[in-house]
């Protein structure tokens, strides 16, 4: 079972939610917590296991030949993202745009644009006591994440069971990294602030999950800030709310020195309960 | 020689489009036969992706030598147009197209 944390607003609590889940579900369950918001991955602050495997992430670009070249301009048509540009007899290739789809390469007739592999991150497969801990990384400079997020994604399904709880803590946002990250998920788990600002963002992301029409359900964090919108909008729009986590002080402490807080703070504790109750049940 | 500026519109009294890459016009003046030529780049905004690149290639395309602009091309977008031999200025986002092309001739804008 896959289960998406994602959020809309950043800051909401995903990565707070992803790794006390992860590691109260592990209790009982076998469990496997993935880290893909790869752009600043940060479960590992709060997971701390051995690494026992670790690999380079590579995606392909385009390199051009100019001995083969015929500035036909079939490459540049063919580029959605305008990653090749042709200028007279020189071709660019701006791998930052390319999206990897090989429409240039397959269609060159000469072979002018061979695809060959390009550094992008890196994967780490950490082994806790019980359970298993994933965290790709994208290289300063990268632009891209969804490639890595798809690799990541890739790596878990081949080395995880369908039995295994797959927890997948996602960007924030509602672009293509959010996308990639909750797209074949079999649930999404919405976290959310009581604000203005957590309201709005939230509602981009229910749309967001409408559009992809996956179950979704909402968790609110820091309840007892803010006013009583989130939970207005949520029964308006019947999407069901799972957990109030509250506002409280013990909590930052606990997260500022990047310990797990379930275990010392029963308030907690008991709205992860109810999140597992959910998941068991529902899901 | 061709001066490329980046317009919201087809006239000398025509304000400047800050933007580069998602520029709405581009305008390019031929000093020696003193006319203009012109290209509607807002098909521009149906592109998610490497507007930048592309409105750099439009203006290689163009014949443009100089590029009379706002806030100035991306990373990606500068690295075509000096490929395509265009010098680059900007700063001239506030203007009209007449007093870009003057703060042009009295270097008042900045080539980057």
């Amino acid at each position: 079972m896959k289960i998406a944390i994602a959020s809309g607003k950043g800051g909401t609590g995903k990565t707070t939610l992803s790794t006390n889940l992860a590691a109260f579900l592990s209790e009982t369950e076998k469990v496997v917590l993935a880290d893909l918001d790869v752009e600043e991955p940060n479960s590992g602050l709060f997971i701390h296991g051995n690494l026992i495997f670790e690999e380079e992430k590579y995606k392909m670009i385009p390199e051009w030949k100019e001995d083969s070249c015929t500035f036909c301009g079939e490459c540049q048509k063919n580029c959605n993202f305008h990653a090749v540009i042709q200028l007279g007899s020189q071709i660019l290739v701006f791998p930052e745009l390319c999206h990897s789809c090989f429409a240039c390469s397959e269609l060159c007739p000469v072979n002018a644009l061979p695809m060959i592999p390009k550094r992008m991150g890196q994967l780490k497969h950490f082994a806790l006591n019980n359970f298993d801990f994933i965290e790709s990384r994208l290289d300063i400079g990268q632009e891209q994440a969804v490639p890595l997020i798809a690799q990541t994604i890739d790596f878990i399904e081949n080395n995880f069971t369908d039995q295994t709880i797959k927890i997948f803590d996602s960007p924030p946002g509602t672009s293509c990294p959010v996308i990639e990250a909750t797209k074949d998920a079999d649930f999404i788990l919405l976290i959310t602030e009581p604000t203005p600002f957590g309201l709005h963002d939230l509602s981009l992301a229910v749309e967001t999950m409408q559009e992809l029409k996956k179950p979704f359900a909402v968790i609110i964090n820091r309840y007892g800030i803010g006013n009583d919108d989130v939970i207005d909008y949520c029964q308006k729009n019947g999407i069901p709310i799972v957990a109030k986590i509250p506002n409280l002080r013990k909590i930052a402490e606990l997260y500022s020195k990047g310990d797990l807080i379930y275990n010392d703070v029963p308030e907690f504790k008991e709205e992860l309960i109810k999140i597992r109750d959910f998941i068991k049940n529902e899901i | 020689m061709k001066i490329a500026f980046t317009t919201n519109g087809l006239e000398w009294n025509s304000k400047m489009d800050p933007r580069f890459g998602r520029t709405e016009y581009i305008l390019v003046y031929d000093e020696e036969k003193k006319e203009f030529t012109s290209f509607d780049n807002r098909e521009i905004e149906n592109e998610a992706h490497g507007a930048g690149p592309k409105t750099s290639q439009k203006l290689f395309e163009l014949g443009a030598k100089v590029l009379i602009t706002g806030n100035g091309p991306g990373g990606n977008a500068a690295t075509v147009l000096e490929k395509a031999g265009v010098k680059t200025y900007v700063g001239a986002g506030e203007m009209t197209v007449k007093q870009a092309y003057e703060a042009y001739q009295n270097n008042q804008l900045k080539n980057i």
